[in-house]
């Protein structure tokens, strides 16, 4: 048994970290969350450079050919940094690529994409919470007709994965396509509602199982992120609560307090072991991984958004503030519980995927 | 990263699976029989399946830590409903202590004969004056001659009125600071100066009892460690105690007891599993439980390969606690009705309703636990008046 990480996912790890250390303090990450609504394209870059899209991309088509389990660790580091950047969408559309696409939309897409030179999303939400594969009624084929919510970037992105009635299609950006900006919540990572009117779109000759696949690995990656915002929050509330002093004495060290800290902790590290979970039964367990990404995704989504109220508690008044960072935490939260629907509905369909 | 054995154990496994099909159940299909149990335990440690770590001289199998090894052997053990070899009560706590701290003659005293069962341990910490602040125990012991004497009183002590001996706390120095006056001693509760009385629970069951010391006596040998360390020999009682994997294996096993029960319950003519807001809430313990399962997997991957495994260290006691709890409150609205009455088919459920309850106070309170992981793992200040053990 060897459930932990290796030296080179540990390198690859301190690397991100280096990076984002120098390219997206809090201080920016606000900066970018006060601006226009688009993201840090330089830190795009540099996370592109680093080769992070590129960890599931097959080596022939210009990627790392590594697993799920690598790109989930970056995720999380990038959930605990709040970066600006469109890694999900676009990491989360690659996979989709690589799975469902043909051979000629693998090698127009998939090294453009590890690359970073050409910017995806997924294209999944329409209203009432259809989300996933069988619940989406826009069609067309040829020519895709309807509209798409909550679609992350699309006003930038190049190349839309949407998910339609007979499974998903590929559509760039360009005639028939219109993204317009929502004012959303978490403006790390923007969403738009892009209408499609008669748009040439590409059918993904990938079957059933290879879409909820590509979604499976979507829930996994917002597991991770959730993770790593969690995580953070934990460690802000404990780093505040030792040098804020009241009555004369750290407020860390009033039991009140403490106990709260604790059980926060205690909500949100053991889901690290459920996330890690879910993306090695994507990579290794196929029969177990469906299961397991409706329940890392349920969980954790639930979890990160309790542990940024709980934040905004253990900073009192200043936690409460547009200036403070637990807003942004906050919202990237609401972001991760609400899209690919909301934790309820993942519960239920792990309760049907457990045979109950 | 791998949860499983790789084909290196393909073997081992199949090794102990032919010995349970050769030795369990036993050739007069009597599987309850304590001789069959008995004769089975001894073949498994002489293969080297059992008592992994006690060493041979003492009755164990004296094999090499290999945590692979020992889960498939568990594994197929449980697979066959073989015995296991448990230690029954809290004797589970007194071998690895010795093992840690006792000497030869202890050793050779009390190991063996607590693994056939012939010795059988109650332990006494706690005290009506000393519950989380154990170090204020007030029990004392004395060196007369060549004995230990001992006066107090104990209590919570689990299965003390069928035990044969106590693992005890008691005060040695009584001139010492808090933890320096404490001893750990080993003694036979059948003797005149010790008596007994059950504590019966609030769920009707016997469970624990009061343990009261009159001018007992114990060998001056039988004091484990040093004179007036007790309390650090008593830190290896705890970390067994507070160990995972034993937690987990409980909990799982009440996760398909739950399931079961929401299966053969009706709920307006259908099963209660089919209510969506039951259905929903077994999925979220579920969730809840796998994070338990899987961090679980990841702080033994880490202690075999000399990692730290973080924050999680401190945790499973207290995650496992919630759990229970959870898991009691929804059984509670499955049984609904019957939730009153002690003779129905609720009976299970309603002691486990009320034993999850217990879960946070044993082996140290979840008020204890979150001062535990506040000061160990998250590094916040020390309580003023004395912080955790």
């Amino acid at each position: 048994m060897n459930f932990l990480l290796s030296d080179e996912q540990l390198a690859l790890l301190d690397a991100l970290r280096g990076l984002l250390q120098d390219k997206c303090d809090p201080r920016r990450v606000h900066e970018v969350f006060d601006g226009d609504g688009s993201f840090d394209a330089g830190l795009w870059q540099a996370i592109c450079e680093m080769g992070i899209p590129a960890i599931m991309v097959p080596e022939g088509q210009g990627g790392l050919g590594l697993k799920l389990i690598d790109l989930a660790i970056a995720a999380e580091l990038v959930g605990e940094y709040a970066a600006p950047v469109p890694l999900f969408g676009h990491c989360a559309a690659t996979i989709a690529v690589a799975l469902c696409g043909s051979d000629a939309q693998h090698a127009r897409w998939l090294p453009k994409l590890a690359s970073g030179e050409a910017l995806a999303t997924l294209a999944l939400g329409e209203g009432d919470s259809r989300w996933l594969p069988g619940e989406w009624e826009i069609a067309g084929e040829a020519r895709l007709n309807g509209k798409k919510r909550l679609v992350p970037h699309g006003l930038e992105a190049d190349l839309f994965i949407v998910g339609t009635a007979s499974g998903l299609v590929l559509v760039e950006k360009g005639e028939g396509v219109a993204a317009e900006r929502l004012d959303g919540a978490d403006r790390t990572r923007s969403l738009d509602t892009v209408t499609f009117t008669d748009a040439p779109a590409e059918p993904m000759p990938g079957d059933e199982a290879s879409v909820a696949r590509s979604i499976d690995a979507a829930a996994v990656l917002l597991a991770a992120d959730a993770f790593g915002g969690a995580n953070h929050c934990v460690e802000m509330s404990v780093e505040y609560a030792k040098v804020r002093e009241q009555y004369g004495a750290p407020i860390g060290s009033f039991q009140g307090l403490k106990h709260q800290l604790s059980n926060m902790a205690l909500a949100v590290e053991p889901g690290r072991g459920l996330y890690w979970y879910a993306a090695h039964a994507w990579d290794d367990l196929p029969e177990k991984a469906r299961h397991a990404a409706a329940q890392a995704k349920a969980h954790l989504t639930d979890i990160y958004l309790q542990a940024t109220r709980d934040t905004v508690e253990a900073h009192g008044g200043i936690g409460f503030t547009w200036e403070h960072d637990t807003h942004i935490y906050m919202k990237r939260a609401m972001l991760d519980w609400a899209w690919l629907g909301q934790p309820e509905k993942h519960r239920l369909r792990a309760a049907d995927l457990a045979g109950w | 990263m791998d949860l499983g054995f790789g084909p290196e154990f393909d073997g081992f496994r199949a090794e102990v699976k032919q010995f349970l099909a050769e030795n369990w159940p036993p050739a007069d299909g009597d599987y309850k029989s304590k001789e069959n149990e008995r004769r089975f335990v001894l073949a498994a440690v002489d293969r080297g399946y059992l008592h992994r770590a006690v060493p041979k001289r003492f009755g164990g199998s004296e094999q090499a830590p290999d945590i692979a090894r020992a889960e498939i052997i568990r594994e197929e053990f449980a697979k066959a409903r073989a015995p296991s070899g448990r230690i029954l009560g809290t004797g589970k706590l007194v071998v690895p202590t010795l093992l840690e701290w006792g000497t030869e003659e202890q050793c050779a005293e009390f190991i063996a004969r607590t693994l056939t069962g012939e010795i059988r341990w109650a332990q006494g910490f706690s005290e009506p004056n000393a519950g989380s602040d154990l170090a204020s125990l007030r029990t004392r012991a004395e060196l007369v001659g060549d004995e230990w004497v001992i006066n107090g009183q104990k209590i919570w002590s689990t299965g003390a009125d069928r035990a044969t001996h106590m693992f005890m706390l008691v005060r040695t120095e009584p001139d010492a600071g808090k933890h320096d006056a404490i001893s750990y001693l080993l003694v036979d509760l059948r003797q005149p100066g010790v008596t007994v009385r059950p504590l019966q629970q609030m769920t009707r069951l016997p469970e624990f009892c009061e343990v009261f010391f009159d001018d007992a006596r114990t060998p001056a040998g039988n004091l484990v460690g040093e004179r007036g360390k007790g309390w650090y020999v008593t830190r290896s009682t705890l970390k067994h105690e507070r160990s995972g994997i034993g937690g987990l294996t409980w909990s799982l096993s009440m996760m398909r007891d739950l399931v079961k029960l929401a299966r053969e319950t009706q709920r307006n003519g259908k099963p209660a599993i089919e209510d969506p807001r039951i259905r929903s809430e077994l999925a979220a313990i579920d969730g809840q439980l796998m994070s338990l399962t899987y961090s679980t997997y990841r702080a033994t991957s880490h202690a075999v390969h000399d990692r730290d495994v973080g924050s999680f260290a401190t945790m499973p006691k207290l995650y496992m606690t919630d759990l229970a709890q959870r898991i009691g409150k929804l059984a509670r609205d499955i049984v609904g009705d019957d939730f009153v009455d002690m003779s129905g088919p609720g009976k299970k459920w309603i002691e486990r309703f009320m034993i999850s309850l217990s879960m946070s106070i044993a082996g140290g309170t979840s008020n204890i636990q979150r001062n535990l992981i506040a000061e160990r793992s998250l590094g916040l200040p020390r309580d003023a008046r004395g912080g955790t053990k």
